[in-house]
């Protein structure tokens, strides 16, 4: 058993309640112990760290100097949501990096009697902690129900491989974490593109036009791409590809239907779990199709007829070294 | 501190204003008048200031000093050492003064351009003058050193600057050592299509080159091969050479091609041909290559590897295929050693958002280089990575993998021109339309700019922005199937997405990736990029700090083929020079090792930059070769014994040197 603590976030308990009950439903064939944070609270989303950074910090600082009083012994704080992640490791390096607002900080979790120390605990995504402790390997072993057929589109979102304060990420613009994750469980991956772009964020509430646009994009490359579904690992980019979907089609007169489901959907699927036990039927953009696709004999790509014949072998493709797509290990 | 004792040596201190460069925040009256009232008990007996002490005037005014005051010991207070010492050191000799007599204080680099506060500098002037005075009391007559120079050279490297060094030594008379890594010399440059800004065929100006290089009688070819081990110091090396087993003798083979043309096994040629074509497991890189005799490469060969084919030994009509060739090591005797390693193309892949490696039609320069030659894969088609379809639209971006601290810092100097090379390239054997992007234009040699001015005219367009990404991801109807270039075009301060059907990447230069440790080998050191450092970038780029060792081409930083030919043809005057003084003059400051002290434990036998350190087993202590020593006080450091000590850096002089530093003003 590998213990975290656990720092849930609000979404899980409400707009991505699929990701919980699928996290929940595959936790214990990974291994995972997870012991909540006691007392947590709101990591201020993507809204507040822009309004004023003490008051943001502190909200955020509250909840690692839980953990870290609570860790006894555990290093790591694992959380599921990209912005709380995202947010949690901000405020770690900050507090660090601007020792006045360190202290500011403090002064202000003083008052609840807590303290932090920057640097005391570690703090992951569940999607670093899922490749990189629990491993590829304990993956496949776990699946008795191959993804087979399944033509899905890896989102990664814009918030977990950037900035990548700790170096956790094989890369900033293309990390291939979670692709290697749904290979992992038999499904065809597509080399999606956009998979560490924005979707839009809280401009669903403040300026939905721009919000509708970088969906559509978004979407219409998943579906460019001939994916059946597309995979997340962030509440936010679920809610905004999901709720939002119809709103874009209505505004940009597209009739797009990309399911979004979390990355533990499809693992629980993958490990047996039933549709309903893996979250399935939360969503507004129906699965039904997608989830169809699952078994289905993939077609052979049509061979490509040559054109002018030419002498000796064609041009070969271009090759990676051996750090490309990964952790520069050379230098 | 110490009082007047007649034992002090005669000593005079002068003081420079070098212009106002020192005089601007040093007050040099004060430190003048100074230095001769409370530095006359330690032997001061004159202190002059003049504004430059380094002219040929402010010479002679030490010279006239130690001939009619008698002076024993000068110490002149100005620029740094590495400037002026010698020029100094040279005063003093022309007056009779042993040279290693006269010290210098750096009051300019350490002082005046360094501090802000006059009052502060004036005194941090004195202490470290003061200092040097008392040092230069314990300073002792030096000799200098005198070592033979054996007349062979040898060159690292059959590169373009490689081949210019060699055949500058091998024309004046000289033997030339050339090794080469590959199977034939000829180095990038015999990679390219044309060169800019003129156009010229690339192979056409080097093959002559390579030919000469083969065939003088003056040169020792030794391709396909690697310095493995370098000992000896200036004058004498001794250099072992592996000679990796070809499979191939060169005594019977005739070049005739058969081998290859029957070989059965394709490679794809990472090298010559940048990835985007094919060679044979037996193989020449190119037709013209120099020499002519192929190599078999054993971990794609199909004999090898499975123990059945010998279709080339089947078919040649000379036997000259010998698959039991082993590795041979050849030991030569050379006094001065060239190196011109070249440098390695920055890996595109680093920059995952210009999709190099996953989007096909992004390619790097040096693959177009290859597909613009006629002797390339496409026999000097453009075309997409299909091999049929011609783009009608063209990105080139600049700056990938330089001029960004993600990367690399530097310029790479040659990007520019190159891009503007392909540019033309394009237009006249496709017309299709081409886009620069570019940071800033580079064009500043002679013609080059000239050469900018044709492409603009041709119609070529310029986006001056940093390419944020380049993607398959169409977002209108008309990027649909292309590769979108998303850029701030800063000039008009606007996002524009270009689409585009072709991306070339015009990919910077790095140091070879084993740069340190051939540095290792040979006793040189690299810069923080990883570059061969140069003894001085300005005044002598082609030297380094270890005698006998010259450097020359890409391997000291990037550069176009002129710089290059120019680096090698100084790098081999300078090795002449040598040969023609047939010895060297050394310095003496160099570390010794007192055998009595020794207790042989070999702290000090690995730390040594210059290998000039060994162990003598059946004495049982440490010895130091003294040609090879370059004196840098290392092992002195180390010596838990204290059994090292450097002359010139004596316990003694540094004690006094601490004292007089202390002794307040």
């Amino acid at each position: 058993m590998s213990n975290y603590i656990f720092y849930p976030g609000c979404s899980m308990e409400g707009s991505a309640k699929a990701y919980y009950d699928s996290l929940n439903a595959i936790k214990g064939s990974l291994g995972m112990n997870l012991q909540e944070i006691d007392d947590w609270n709101c990591c201020g989303a993507t809204e507040y760290v822009g309004m004023n950074l003490v008051p943001a910090y502190s909200l955020i600082a509250r909840n690692l100097a839980l953990a870290a009083n609570q860790a006894k012994g555990i290093d790591t704080v694992m959380a599921p949501c990209s912005a709380c992640y995202l947010n949690l490791e901000k405020a770690d390096y900050y507090m660090a990096e601007r020792p006045t607002l360190g202290e500011k900080v403090n002064e202000a979790l003083a008052a609840g009697g807590l303290h932090y120390d920057p640097g005391s605990i570690q703090i992951r995504h569940l999607l670093d902690v899922i490749i990189n402790d629990i491993g590829l390997e304990t993956v496949k072993s776990k699946v008795t129900n191959p993804l087979k057929g399944l033509r899905v589109a890896p989102y990664l979102g814009c918030m977990v491989p950037r900035p990548d304060y700790q170096h956790r990420w094989s890369d900033f613009e293309h990390p291939s974490e979670l692709d290697d994750v749904l290979k992992a469980l038999g499904a065809e991956v597509i080399d999606f593109p956009l998979k560490t772009n924005c979707c839009g964020g809280h401009m669903t509430q403040i300026g939905p036009e721009t919000a509708y646009e970088l969906i559509r994009r978004l979407v219409s490359s998943a579906e460019e791409n001939k994916a059946d579904i597309m995979v997340t690992v962030c509440p936010m980019c679920q809610m905004n590809l999901d709720a939002y979907q119809a709103e874009t089609n209505r505004y940009f007169g597209t009739n797009f239907h990309m399911p979004i489901v979390f990355f533990t959907q499809l693992m629980a699927l993958a490990f047996g779990k039933t549709p309903k036990e893996a979250g399935f039927g939360m969503e507004l953009t129906s699965t039904k199709d997608a989830l169809a696709q699952i078994g289905k004999d993939v077609p052979a790509p049509a061979a490509v007829k040559p054109g002018k014949k030419r002498e000796g072998l064609p041009m070969p493709a271009p090759r990676l070294r051996k750090y490309a797509g990964g952790k520069v290990t050379s230098e | 501190m110490s009082e007047n004792t007649p034992n002090k040596p005669k000593i005079g201190v002068y003081t420079c204003h070098c212009g106002t460069n020192i005089s601007s925040m040093v007050d040099v009256e004060n430190v003048r008048d100074w230095a001769k009232e409370h530095l006359g008990s330690e032997g001061v007996i004159v202190s002059r200031d003049y504004k430059f002490m380094c002219s040929s005037l402010g010479q002679e005014l030490i010279e006239k000093d130690i001939k009619e005051l008698g002076l024993e010991r000068v110490v002149v207070a100005a620029c740094s050492p590495h400037l002026h010492e010698k020029t100094f050191r040279g005063a003093s000799e022309r007056a009779g003064l042993n040279p290693y007599l006269t010290e210098m204080v750096s009051i300019r680099e350490q002082v005046s351009w360094v501090h802000t506060d006059k009052v502060v500098a004036t005194a941090k002037a004195k202490s470290l003058i003061a200092g040097t005075v008392e040092r230069v009391a314990q300073n002792a007559p030096l000799e200098k050193l005198k070592v033979p120079i054996n007349a062979n050279t040898l060159v690292v490297g059959g590169g373009i600057s490689g081949i210019q060094a060699a055949l500058e030594v091998a024309n004046a008379g000289f033997h030339v050592y050339l090794v080469e890594r590959e199977p034939s010399i000829g180095g990038h440059m015999a990679q390219f299509d044309k060169t800019f800004p003129t156009l010229d065929c690339s192979a056409c100006i080097l093959t002559p080159r390579m030919v000469e290089a083969g065939s003088n009688p003056n040169i020792t070819l030794l391709t396909w091969s690697e310095v493995v081990s370098v000992t000896g110091f200036v004058g004498a090396f001794n250099v072992t050479i592996k000679k990796k087993a070809r499979f191939v003798n060169e005594e019977l083979c005739t070049g005739c091609g058969i081998c290859w043309e029957k070989c059965p096994k394709s490679v794809i040629d990472d090298v010559y041909e940048a990835g985007l074509g094919y060679r044979k497991a037996v193989y020449t890189p190119f037709a013209q290559a120099v020499p002519k005799y192929p190599v078999i490469d054993k971990p794609n060969c199909t004999f090898f590897q499975k123990g059945t084919c010998k279709a080339c030994e089947k078919f040649c009509p000379t036997n000259a295929i010998d698959f039991n060739q082993k590795d041979e090591y050849l030991n030569v005797e050379v006094g001065n050693v060239i190196l011109a390693t070249g440098y390695d193309l920055f890996d595109a892949g680093r920059v995952t958002n210009y999709g190099y490696g996953r989007l096909p039609n992004v390619f790097t320069s040096m693959e177009f280089e290859r597909m613009c030659n006629a002797s390339g894969p496409t026999g000097g088609e453009i075309t997409l990575r299909d091999g049929i379809t011609k783009p009608q639209t063209v990105g080139i971006i600049h700056c990938v993998g330089s001029r960004d601290k993600n990367y690399n810092n530097y310029c790479s100097t040659i990007c520019c021109m190159q891009s503007l090379k392909f540019a033309h390239l394009v237009k006249e054997r496709t017309g299709a339309d081409v886009y620069e992007f570019y940071i800033d234009m580079r064009t500043a040699a002679k013609s080059y700019d000239e050469f900018y001015q044709r492409v603009l005219d041709e119609g070529t367009l310029f986006v001056r922005g940093k390419v944020a990404e380049v993607t398959d991801a169409a977002r209108q109807p008309h990027e649909k199937g292309k590769l979108i270039v998303q850029v701030e075009d800063t000039l008009i301060g606007k996002q524009r997405r270009i689409p585009v059907d072709m991306v070339l990447l015009s990919i910077g230069m790095e140091p070879r990736a084993d740069a340190k440790e051939t540095g290792k080998l040979f006793g040189i050191s690299c810069s923080s990029d990883g570059w061969f450092m140069e003894r001085h970038p300005k005044l002598d780029p082609i030297s380094t700090m270890t005698e006998g060792i010259y450097i020359a081409g890409c391997a000291t930083g990037p550069k176009d083929i002129p710089g290059s030919v120019s680096q090698g043809a100084a790098a081999a005057a300078r090795v002449l020079d040598k040969i023609l003084q047939k010895e060297v003059e050394l310095e003496p400051i160099r570390a010794s090792v007192n055998e009595n002290k020794c207790s042989g434990c070999r702290i000090c036998n690995n730390l040594c930059p210059f290998s000039a350190i060994s162990f003598m087993p059946e004495l049982g202590i440490t010895r130091i070769n003294p040609a090879l020593c370059q004196g840098c006080g290392t092992c002195v450091a180390a010596c838990p014994a204290g059994a090292i000590s450097g002359t010139g850096f004596s316990n003694e002089q540094i004690f006094a040197q601490i004292d007089g530093i202390l002794m307040g003003i």
